[in-house]
C-alpha cells in the first residue's frame, strides 16, 4: 500500500515541477500539464494520429521480437558453447555500450527509409542486453542443478524446459526490460532521423513546427507507456527473483 | 539374484590437466563390493576422490581405467534407473514450491496422479517437511532444503541410495537426529545405502561397513565391519565398543589427513 502511495507521491512531484517550468518558460517552450494532456486526448479524435501510433506501434512490435527471440537465441547458445562465448562476448559488449547512432548511415543504406530502417535500429538497440543476459544466466546455472536432472534420468528436452529454463529465467527476464526500453528508445530515434510516419517523426516535425503542445502531447504518451511497461516487466520480474 | 549390488572394479579416475596444471588423479584404483542391502559409508581426507567414487557409481563419470556395475550391469554414461542421488551441495530447485520438488522425478512417468500425490506425502512426512510443502526452499533452513533434496531422490524407491555428504552443513544434534532418520529409511525401505561423511561418528553409528580412503588418489586403507543390530539408533553413541570403532576409524585417518593438509 505504501508503494502505491510512493509512486503517487512521485508522479505529482514530477507534475509540480513540470507545471513550474511551465511558468518559468512560458508556454511556447514547455506546454502546462492541463494543456498537455487535454492535447493528447484531443489526438485521439484524429485519424492521422492513429496512423502514425499504428506505425509505431508496428514498428516497435517488429523490433521488440527481433530484439527479445533474437537475443535470447544468441545468448543461450553463446552461453552454452563457451569458445565462442569467448570470443563473442567482447563484441557483444562493445555492441552494448557503442553509440548507436554511429551505426545509422549504415543502417540506413542497408534498409532505405521505410519501416524496415526503424526496425533494424530498435533491434540493433535492445538486442545486445537481452544477449548478455541470457548468456550470463546458462553460464551461471549451477552445474549440480544439470546432475540432479541427469540423475532423474530426464530427456535432454525435459532437462531444458524443466530445469536449464527456469534456473536462468530471472536473469534472462531482467535481460527483456533493459532491451524493452533500448528497443523503444533505438526505434523512436529511427523514426525521428528518417521516416515520415510513427511518433518520432510526429515529434520531429511538431518541433519544426514549433508546435510545443503536439511535442509534449505525444512525449507524455510516450512516458505513460513505457513508465507503466517497465513497471510490469519489473514486478514480473522481481517474483521470479523472489525465490532464488 | 546376485549378493552384490554394486561393485567397482580397478576403478581410477584421472581428470585432464588444463593450462600450466598436470594431470590430476582424483581417485583410485579401488575395488569395492556392495552386498544388497548394506549400510556402507565412505570416510576419508577432504579432496581424496569421494565425490569422485559417488559419481562413477552415479553414471555422472566414466572411469578413466576399470569398470562399475549395479545390478550385474555396466554403468555407463548415464545414471543406472533405480539409483537415487543426494549431492553434497543444496539442490533443491529455487522455482518449485517443496510439493514440486520432491515430486518433480515422478512426473511424466507412469504413475497415476493418486499415486504421485500418496508417494509424495509420505516422503514428506517422513523427512518432517509437512507443514511446509507450500514452501520454497529460499524460505527453509539449509537442513530442511538437504531433506527435501533427499525427499526427492526417496519418491522414486531407489534400490541403491547415494548421499554426498547430506549432512554437511548441520550442526552435531541434527545431523545425529537426521542420522536416526537415515537408519529408519534404510530398514524401511531395505535399499542399499552408501553414505559419504567426515563425521566419523556418524560413520560408525550408521553403518554396516565402513570404508576409509587414502589422501587423493583415494584407496580403500580399512574396511571395519561394525556389527551392529539392525534395529539400533543414535543411543548407540554410549556403547563403549562404538568407541572402538570410531577409534580404529581415526587411527587409520590421523596420518592421511596430516598428508591431504601437507604435514607429512
Ligand atoms: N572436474 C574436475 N576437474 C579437475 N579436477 C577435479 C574435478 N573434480 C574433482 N577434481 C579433483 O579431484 C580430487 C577429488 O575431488 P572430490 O570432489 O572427489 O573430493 P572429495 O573427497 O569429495 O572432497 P571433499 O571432502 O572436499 O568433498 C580433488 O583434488 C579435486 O580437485
Ligand atoms: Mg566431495
Amino acid at each position: 500500500m505504501s508503494k502505491a502511495l510512493d509512486v503517487a507521491m512521485l508522479i505529482a512531484v514530477l507534475i509540480g515541477l513540470w507545471q513550474a517550468l511551465n511558468w518559468y518558460a512560458g508556454d511556447v517552450a514547455i506546454s502546462s500539464p492541463y494543456d498537455t494532456t487535454l492535447h493528447l486526448i484531443a489526438q485521439f479524435e484524429r485519424p492521422r494520429f492513429w496512423l502514425h501510433l499504428a506505425e509505431s506501434i508496428k514498428a516497435f512490435g517488429y523490433a521488440l521480437a527481433i530484439a527479445w527471440i533474437g537475443g535470447i537465441g544468441l545468448g543461450v547458445w553463446l552461453g552454452a558453447h563457451r569458445f565462442a562465448g569467448e570470443v563473442a562476448e567482447p563484441i557483444v559488449v562493445a555492441l552494448y555500450s557503442l553509440p548507436k547512432v554511429t551505426l545509422y548511415p549504415l543502417v540506413l543504406l542497408i534498409f532505405g527509409l521505410g519501416i524496415s530502417s526503424k526496425v533494424a535500429f530498435g533491434a540493433i538497440h535492445g538486442i545486445a542486453p537481452v544477449a548478455l543476459f541470457a548468456m550470463n544466466s546458462v553460464r551461471n546455472i549451477r552445474p549440480v542443478y544439470i546432475k540432479v536432472g541427469r540423475t532423474l534420468r530426464l530427456t535432454p528436452l525435459d532437462a531444458a524446459r524443466r530445469v536449464l529454463i527456469p534456473a536462468a529465467l530471472p536473469e534472462i527476464a531482467t535481460g527483456l526490460r533493459l532491451g524493452f526500453s533500448l528497443t523503444l528508445l533505438g526505434t523512436l530515434l529511427g523514426e525521428m532521423f528518417a521516416s515520415q510516419r510513427g511518433l518520432g517523426f510526429m515529434i520531429v516535425n511538431a518541433i519544426g513546427l514549433a508546435d510545443t503542445k503536439t511535442m509534449m502531447a505525444v512525449t507524455l504518451l510516450l512516458f505513460i507507456f513505457a513508465g507503466t511497461a517497465n513497471a510490469i516487466l519489473l514486478a514480473g520480474e522481481r517474483a521470479l527473483h523472489r525465490r532464488v | 539374484m546376485s549378493q552384490i549390488h554394486a561393485r567397482l572394479a580397478g576403478v581410477t579416475r584421472v581428470f585432464p590437466g588444463s593450462a600450466g596444471h598436470g594431470d590430476v588423479h582424483a581417485l583410485g584404483p579401488v575395488d569395492l563390493d556392495l552386498a544388497r542391502g548394506e549400510f556402507f559409508s565412505v570416510v576419508g581426507p577432504s579432496g581424496c576422490g569421494k565425490s569422485t567414487l559417488l559419481e562413477v557409481l552415479a553414471g555422472l563419470q566414466t572411469p578413466t581405467q576399470g569398470a562399475a556395475a549395479f545390478e550385474d550391469k555396466p554403468i555407463g554414461a548415464e545414471t543406472p534407473e533405480g539409483v537415487g542421488v543426494v549431492f553434497q551441495e543444496d539442490s533443491s530447485f529455487p522455482w518449485l514450491t517443496v510439493w514440486d520438488n520432491v515430486a518433480f522425478g515422478l512426473k511424466r512417468t507412469a504413475l497415476s496422479g493418486a499415486e504421485i500425490e500418496t508417494r509424495v506425502r509420505d516422503a514428506l512426512a517422513f523427512m518432517g517437511l509437512k507443514d511446509f510443502h507450500k514452501a520454497f526452499p529460499a524460505q527453509l533452513s539449509g537442513g530442511m532444503r538437504q531433506r527435501v533434496c533427499i525427499a526427492r531422490t526417496l519418491v522414486l524407491r531407489p534400490r541403491l541410495i547415494l548421499l554426498d555428504e547430506p549432512f554437511g552443513a548441520l550442526d552435531q544434534q541434527t545431523r545425529l537426529l537426521m542420522g536416526d532418520e537415515l537408519l529408519r529409511l534404510w530398514r524401511e525401505t531395505g535399499a542399499t545405502v552408501l553414505l559419504i561423511t567426515h563425521a566419523l561418528d556418524e560413520a560408525a553409528m550408521l553403518s554396516t561397513r565402513v570404508g576409509v580412503m587414502s589422501s587423493r588418489p583415494g584407496r580403500f586403507i580399512d574396511l571395519v565391519e561394525t556389527g551392529w543390530p539392525r534395529d539400533r539408533d543414535s543411543r548407540i553413541v554410549a556403547d563403549p565398543a562404538f568407541g572402538a570403532v570410531t577409534a580404529r576409524l581415526w587411527s587409520n585417518l590421523r596420518g592421511e589427513s596430516l598428508k591431504a593438509m601437507g604435514h607429512a
